[in-house]
């Protein structure tokens, strides 16, 4: 059996008196595409916020690559993780955002070449060249000396994915990735999407509503419900085989 | 009446003045904006003491006279304390950039928190150190809503500075008042030109203001 590269052990999350996430177990191996369905507030995005060290647990351990991401040892004892073990252990995973994110005062190409030069201390050629394949990848060759503001929402999002892709992390998040596009531009990231997952051997982690395209490329998805992974298993077993109420009837309404 | 000989005698007597109003602008400036970017920082600080401390420090300098505070700096103080801030000019510089950093501090604050949040995630979700996030994503984008304020502010400096005549500094007003008082009849066409100068040296603020509107708003539309 492969060691997973993401493993979940009884995470809870509260915000406030809110309990989001009330006990989440979840191993993710080493290029596993994973789906993550449910209904909103189901606390999809929290799990992955979570992974990104966006938000911080209230309770459990999450391991990425054998290593407590929000704890670590200090004189033989368990303490908080600090900002320097975060960024140790988050440097292989990349996320890509609802809101896309990019950063406005820079260019298509200076977004794509920040974090390799200052993060990685890679060279700049190596790093120029690196981006703009991944541009060229998403289809945004032509853009790369525009500004964010100048693109649409689709190429913005492909822009995020370059910009994440550049870094090559190990596991890829996808946040609800085409939530805030218009309908005819969500096509053009579900094939960068695609595109990825078929060619790249990446774990990817999807959280979305896009539930055709999560059956069809994931290796496993995942129902959130309540707080609790509720079901999961293959996109097959999920979808045809389960006989989870809830599930079936979130489901449906998609279907209609 | 304001007469054309009269013009050409007053101009050079107030011209004297240029050398002092330009320094203690350009003193008042540099410090002011020093001072607006520390206490901006500081009171974002995860520090409680240097929070309040900063806060209380910009409440009391927003909340008060500038020239009162000038008087405190160059009369007050001094005798209170023994501290002596070596010189006049010392006084009116410290006196303006304490009170302007006050409000332009604010103006730091305000822009760095107004970056959106989503900025910063993304920048962490690049695996940027806290100070790679604010030198790299959040300040360029924050100073880019700053510029504008600060040229505003920098106008209300200039003129601000006539504040140090109070204090025996010989700028364009001091030179303005010592025409008129031995001269009454003179006093239209003296402030008349004392007007012109400020607004003529307020010219190439304006134009930087402007220039620094257009440049702001490049680049900050939401990503």
């Amino acid at each position: 059996m492969i060691e997973p590269i993401v493993s979940f052990h009884d995470v809870h999350k509260s915000f406030g008196d809110v309990k989001v996430l009330k006990g989440i177990d979840l191993d993710i191996r080493p290029a596993e595409k994973v789906a993550i369905i449910g209904p909103s507030g189901s606390g999809k995005t929290t799990i992955i916020r979570m992974l990104m060290t966006l938000e911080e647990p209230t309770s459990g351990d999450i391991i990425v690559n054998g290593t407590n991401l929000w704890k670590m040892e200090k004189k033989g004892k368990l303490v908080r993780a600090n900002e320097k073990h975060l960024r140790a252990v988050r440097g292989d995973i990349g996320m890509v955002f609802q809101h896309f994110n990019l950063f406005p005062h820079m260019t298509i190409l200076e977004n794509c070449m920040t974090a390799p030069l200052h993060v990685k201390k890679e060279g700049k050629e190596a790093v120029k060249q690196r981006s703009l394949e991944m541009l060229e990848r998403v289809g945004l060759s032509d853009k790369v000396d525009q500004y964010p503001s100048q693109l649409s929402g689709g190429q913005k999002q492909r822009v995020a994915m370059a910009r994440a892709l550049v870094m090559r992390p190990k596991i890829m998040l996808f946040d609800e990735v085409t939530s805030a596009l218009d309908p005819e531009l969500v096509a053009e990231v579900l094939q960068v999407i695609r595109d990825i997952a078929k060619n790249d051997d990446m774990a990817m982690i999807l959280v979305t509503h896009e539930m055709d395209f999560a059956l069809d490329i994931a290796d496993k998805v995942l129902f959130l419900d309540e707080g609790v992974i509720a079901e999961q298993g293959t996109a097959r077993e999920v979808i045809e085989h389960s006989n989870n109420e809830r599930l079936q009837e979130f489901l449906h309404r998609f279907r209609a | 009446m304001v007469h054309i000989n009269a013009i050409i005698e007053i101009f050079p007597d107030l011209a004297k003045g240029l050398t002092i109003t330009i320094t203690v602008l350009i003193g008042a400036a540099f410090f002011g904006y020093l001072f607006a970017f520390i206490a901006g920082l500081c009171r974002m600080s995860s520090n409680v003491f240097l929070r309040k401390f900063t806060g209380f420090y910009v409440e009391i300098f927003r909340g008060t006279s500038l020239i009162v505070q000038l008087f405190w700096l160059y009369y007050a103080i001094p005798m209170l304390f023994g501290i002596e801030l070596g010189s006049n000019w010392w006084a009116g510089v410290i006196a303006i950039a304490l009170n302007y950093g006050a409000y332009m501090s604010e103006i730091v604050r305000g822009s760095i928190l107004a970056v959106a949040n989503g900025q910063s995630e993304a920048a962490t979700a690049l695996n940027m150190s806290r100070f790679q996030r604010m030198r790299l994503v959040i300040f360029p984008q924050a100073i880019r809503m700053m510029l504008p304020e600060f040229g505003n502010y920098s106008i209300q400096m200039l003129k601000a500075t006539s504040l140090v005549s109070l204090i025996g500094m010989e700028d364009i007003l001091y030179h303005g008042n010592i025409i008129r008082s031995t001269n009454l009849s003179q006093a239209p066409t003296v402030y008349l030109l004392v007007l012109l100068f400020y607004f003529i040296l307020a010219l190439p603020l304006i134009f930087l203001t402007r220039k620094m509107e257009a440049f702001s708003k490049k680049g900050v539309a939401s990503g």
